[in-house]
């Protein structure tokens, strides 16, 4: 069957695939599951180390003018148990149900599918019409508290600025403020948030101030483009911003200016 | 170098070759590669000069009727679109979608995507009142990405719930989440298929993991933009209790922002979603 060879001529390079579309290829496809599984146990692993076994008071991290977000907002610190708890329960729940993460662990953990056009090795598939994961279709009751935490760590970090008087300027506080800039690109491209913004409406023009809503939808569908990236980010973010404080609350110094 | 002129490389084409009931196999072919190569051209040069006798379903050959959907290296691609060198060195694998009934070779039964469409009802405008029909911009603007769908069924065939669970008859699929998305954002349209992709279209079933997305050929962002919008949408008529405590207060099934109360269909206008008749076999 084979055909005749034709007389050779220069083959082309390879027009269609650049340097990262090769990168790709070459990469097994279970890669990018155990890079997720690995990233998303290693937050898990350290969020329970530092909630419940960190040092300080009660678990707290906190140095200096600096809470750590993990903690914020602290209305107490007392108490029977870390508190921690009063805030985790938040941005863990939102995370677990937001829609990109879902994709992920779906992936990478249930291996529904592992990767695209891949056998499957679960026969029983349900998605997500039954307990627990159809309880992922309220994940907008996670966005609600979602924005109050980002308010807080907002409010935290500007208060780092205040040293009884003096403007503080310390590396701590680039690392809060770059933290509440990347929570907020995540909070607010939220799908769940585009739908509220002015997804759910039909008609734009039909409406009063549907102009706005049109604008502000706009707008989230700006930064909902680049969801999974934010979450990443802002996730490293959180994790190096508790770090940091936990450095400066073992005496790490923290590089600053004072007027 | 320009299009047309034989590279000097000869590929390898490893085509599966069978019907339904008989034998089943892979043929290999060795096919001579010319500059700009796609799939589909390797495909016809062995049609022509080695094996007549290879079905395969083709008509347009520039990526716009969604015929020639198979799988090219285990991957969803319309052959028409695949470049042979951008595919990894070794033989080329062809493959029938698997997610489909086999007529023969690389030609599948799609026919059950036309069913599904036939299930949902098409749009529905008010009841003319003699108003000039306006139809704002902005009103509009997000439909145009579900217009450029092809209908090639790629991400039906991709998407495991077809493909590796076979709950097809549960599952209306990508291709049709994507239709009713622009039916229910339609400025103009009256209807409420909310229940309807929930019950019988099986939009839970969909566990958001964007395979149909990585594989439409017409870069439609089905999960984000007409998946997920769907599903909020259901949340906000099945899921949201605070919702549903609203409408009770408020009596009645009541409205959703900016549209018409849920009625029956009225007929109007096609919204060219009724799917078509297949292309040519060649
Ligand atoms: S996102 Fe949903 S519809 Fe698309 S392939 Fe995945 S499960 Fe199927
Ligand atoms: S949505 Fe994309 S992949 Fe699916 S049928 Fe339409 S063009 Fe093809
Ligand atoms: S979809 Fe990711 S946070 Fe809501
Ligand atoms: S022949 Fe490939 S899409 Fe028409």
């Amino acid at each position: 069957m084979a055909a005749e060879a034709p007389p050779a001529v220069a083959r082309p390079h390879r027009e269609g695939l650049g340097t990262w579309g090769r990168l790709r290829r070459a990469t097994p496809w279970w890669a990018q599951p155990l890079t997720v599984v690995a990233a998303l146990a290693a937050f898990t692993g350290y969020s329970i180390w530092t909630s419940f076994f960190g040092p300080g008071p009660n678990h707290v991290a906190e140095a200096g003018p600096y809470l750590s977000p993990f903690f914020s907002p602290l209305w107490w610190k007392t108490g029977p148990v870390t508190p921690a708890l009063w805030v985790l329960w938040s941005p863990l729940g939102f995370r677990a149900t937001c829609y990109y993460y879902r994709k992920a662990y779906y992936r990478s953990f249930f291996w529904d599918p592992p990767a695209c056009a891949v056998g499957e090795i679960r026969r029983r598939y349900r998605g997500e019409t039954r307990l627990p994961l159809v309880l992922n279709n309220l994940h907008r009751f996670f966005w609600y508290p979602a924005v109050i935490v980002v308010v807080f760590l907002w409010i935290e970090a500007f208060e780092t600025f205040d040293d009884r008087g003096h403007l503080y300027l310390g590396l701590g506080t680039l690392f809060l403020l770059l933290n509440a800039v990347l929570l907020s690109a995540y909070t607010f491209g939220c799908h769940a948030f585009r739908h509220l913004a002015g997804g759910g409406l039909d008609c734009y023009s039909c409406v009063r101030g549907g102009k706005s809503r049109f604008r502000l939808w706009r707008g989230v569908s700006v930064l909902n483009a680049n969801h999974p990236m934010w979450a990443w980010v802002s996730m490293f973010s959180v994790v190096w911003a508790e770090v940091y404080v936990r450095l400066v609350q073992a005496g790490m110094p923290d590089p600053h200016l004072r007027f | 170098m320009t299009d047309g002129q034989l590279t000097g490389r000869t590929l390898t084409l490893r085509i599966f070759r069978g019907l339904p009931e008989g034998e089943q196999s892979y043929a290999t072919y060795a096919v001579p590669e010319v500059v700009g190569m796609v799939v589909l051209d390797a495909v016809h040069f062995v049609q022509r000069n080695l094996d007549t006798d290879l079905a395969c379903r083709w008509n347009c050959k520039a990526a716009k009727c969604g015929s020639c959907g198979a799988e090219v290296n285990g991957r969803p691609a319309l052959m028409c679109k695949t470049r042979v060198d951008t595919l990894s060195d070794g033989p080329i694998t062809v493959q029938p979608m698997r997610s489909f009934p086999l007529i023969k070779d690389l030609v599948t039964d799609v026919s059950r995507n036309y069913e599904i469409n036939r299930q949902i009802p098409q749009f529905t405008a008010a009841p003319d009142d003699g108003s000039p029909w306006r139809i704002d911009q902005m009103d509009i603007d997000r439909l145009y990405e579900f217009r450029r769908c092809i209908e090639c069924f790629l991400c039906q065939d991709v998407c495991h719930v077809n493909r590796s669970h076979a709950l097809a008859p549960q599952f209306f699929g990508p291709r049709f989440f994507v239709r009713v998305a622009g039916l229910e954002m339609h400025p103009k349209d009256i209807l409420d298929r909310r229940e309807l992709v929930r019950e019988e279209g099986g939009l839970g079933l969909c566990n958001i993991t964007k395979c149909c997305t990585e594989v439409c050929p017409e870069h439609i962002h089905i999960t984000d933009n007409a998946i997920i919008p769907l599903k909020e949408r259901v949340a906000d008529e099945h899921w949201d209790p605070l919702r549903r405590l609203a409408r009770r207060l408020r009596g009645g099934p009541g409205t959703r922002g900016g549209e018409a109360a849920p009625a029956g269909a009225l007929g109007g206008p096609g919204d060219g979603g009724e799917g078509g008749g297949g292309a040519g076999a060649a």
